[in-house]
């Protein structure tokens, strides 16, 4: 069984749907996939690393990806189907259980130790975003105390449960699936950016009609239940 | 006429084991021009990343060099008791994947690691700093130099360091005059499979010390990066680390001496 999984994988052929998602997305569709008929295989990681695979040729048959314009690039270069939005999440702050940091502006102080998210990351994106609002003083203070941007958003949660950093940008979703218990300081909704995800049928897939089910699972189907769950907020419960 | 078909066979491997092993190296000098190299030398976070993978992979050689070469001096001239097990345990990190060596550094040295406590006390940080990198790579690379080491010393003709002996040098003069000399060519063939090896590491770095350009992002995780970024830069990375790696690979096959050809001897 493991066995014809794994030759299925290597010829592309047959029954499983090949998912490439944002690391974010992990619970969410690992839950999803066990609520669905058939087989999924995922691969997940930063979807602009997942984005240039599949400009390098890599074949999923769908891409989920932490941001809109990713998948909409790829659209536009004939990659793949026009992106359909199905989830939001939020930026929070999440900080080790013992640390005194209470609020955005404790950042600023000196010895703090932030991680981040590369920028290839659309969380590293978000995070950016949200410290080009902040007052110019505290902007450069808060960037200067950045000690790490990890790949992922996973590499940022990593570090913060070994208690390697004091604290990082991550989902909200992510700090709620944090295995360690990391205390989350939520943003102002000024400083929140407009964190949007979107779900693209790539132009060869060789499972079109089981990846168009996948993404109408996802709007409104049993893969709407694992996002709720996870955390993430469906599109349909509006913006 | 017998069937020739064993050579066959064996020339068939051959081919095969060499197409799979060159054309990706060859794809990389294919995809990335020319033009692609010049403007990636513009790069500035390549350009970081390339000297910051020199500088901490040639601390870490000489750091494993002036420690591993008494170590496996001991070890290539003296048996007692625990000797092999001391042996499978320095050799270990050869065959931990490099992901779990970051992981078991930051459990170690981490600031939550059982020794973070220790190294905080005595003013040393490893995680996010240049130092983290260099202790990852001094991980992952000393076996390699180790193990050749070893070796090198154990091929010696242990006649020579008594003669030297007999003649009044102290044994750490013989060590210097007689066996460092003697063990010269494997020592260095030791030193570039290290650098190689440290130069191309990733998962122990990224666990351990994190990636910031400048400071920890060495070169292969710079690749990573640029890869969702920048293709083409991440292409012209990879040829000027294929280059490196390959003139380290080049000066080990002329340091160590032609040993005569196949080993005919073990298959007759």
């Amino acid at each position: 069984m493991a066995l014809a999984g794994i030759l299925a994988g290597c010829g592309g052929s047959g029954d499983q749907l090949t998912v490439s998602a944002a690391a974010s997305l992990t619970g969410a569709f690992d839950a999803y996939g066990e609520a669905t008929p058939g087989e999924e295989r995922f691969s997940f990681a930063s979807s602009g690393q997942l984005a240039a695979q599949i400009r390098q040729g890599a074949g999923p048959d769908v891409f989920a990806s932490a941001n809109v314009a990713y998948p909409e690039q790829l659209a536009a270069e004939g990659f793949a189907e026009p992106p359909v939005l199905f989830a939001r999440n939020e930026l929070v702050l999440a900080v080790a259980p013992d640390s005194e940091i209470d609020s955005i502006g404790d950042l600023a102080e000196s010895g703090v130790e932030l991680v981040v998210a590369a920028a290839t990351a659309p969380v590293g994106e978000y995070t950016r975003e949200l410290l080009s609002r902040l007052p110019a003083d505290l902007r450069e203070a808060v960037k200067a105390n950045v000690r790490s941007e990890e790949p992922d958003v996973k590499g940022v949660v990593g570090k913060l449960s070994q208690g390697a950093a004091d604290a990082g940008f991550v989902y909200s979703s992510d700090a709620a699936a944090a295995p360690q218990d990391l205390r989350v300081v939520e943003l102002p909704a000024r400083l929140q950016p407009s964190i949007a995800y979107a779900i693209s049928v790539l132009a060869d897939a060789e499972e079109p009609e089981r990846a168009r089910e996948f993404v109408t699972g996802l709007l409104e189907g049993p893969g709407r239940e694992a996002l709720l769950e996870a955390g993430l907020i469906p599109a349909s419960e509006g913006a | 006429m017998r069937a020739r078909w064993f050579p066959l066979v064996l020339a068939v491997a051959l081919f095969l084991a060499l197409v799979f092993l060159t054309v990706p190296i060859a794809a990389i000098f294919i995809e990335a021009g020319p033009a692609e190299l010049l403007s990636s030398l513009g790069n500035e976070q390549a350009l970081d990343a390339l000297g910051l993978s020199l500088l901490t992979s040639a601390i870490a050689l000489l750091v494993i060099v002036v420690i591993g070469t008494p170590t496996a001096y001991l070890l290539a001239s003296r048996s007692f008791r625990g000797r092999s097990t001391i042996m499978t345990l320095v050799e270990l990190p050869l065959v931990v994947p490099p992901a779990v060596a970051g992981i078991g550094l930051l459990a170690a040295f981490g600031p939550s690691g059982i020794l973070g406590g220790v190294t905080e006390n005595l003013g040393i940080r490893l995680v996010f700093e240049t130092a983290g990198v260099v202790v990852a790579l001094t991980f992952v690379a000393s076996p390699f130099y180790l193990r050749q080491a070893q070796t090198a010393f154990e091929s010696i003709d242990p006649s020579w360091v008594g003669a030297a002996r007999t003649l009044g040098a102290s044994e750490a003069r013989a060590f210097v005059t007689v066996a460092i000399p003697a063990a010269l060519p494997g020592l260095l063939a030791g030193g570039a499979l290290a650098w190689g090896r440290a130069l191309g590491e990733f998962g122990a770095t990224i666990i351990f010390a994190g990636s910031l350009q400048g400071v920890t992002q060495t070169a292969p995780l710079a690749i990573l990066e640029l890869f969702g970024s920048d293709f083409d830069a991440a292409l012209a990375l990879s040829a000027v680390l294929v280059a490196v790696s390959a003139a380290l690979l080049a000066a080990v096959k002329i340091v160590t001496p032609n040993r005569g050809g196949p080993a005919r001897g073990t298959l007759a």
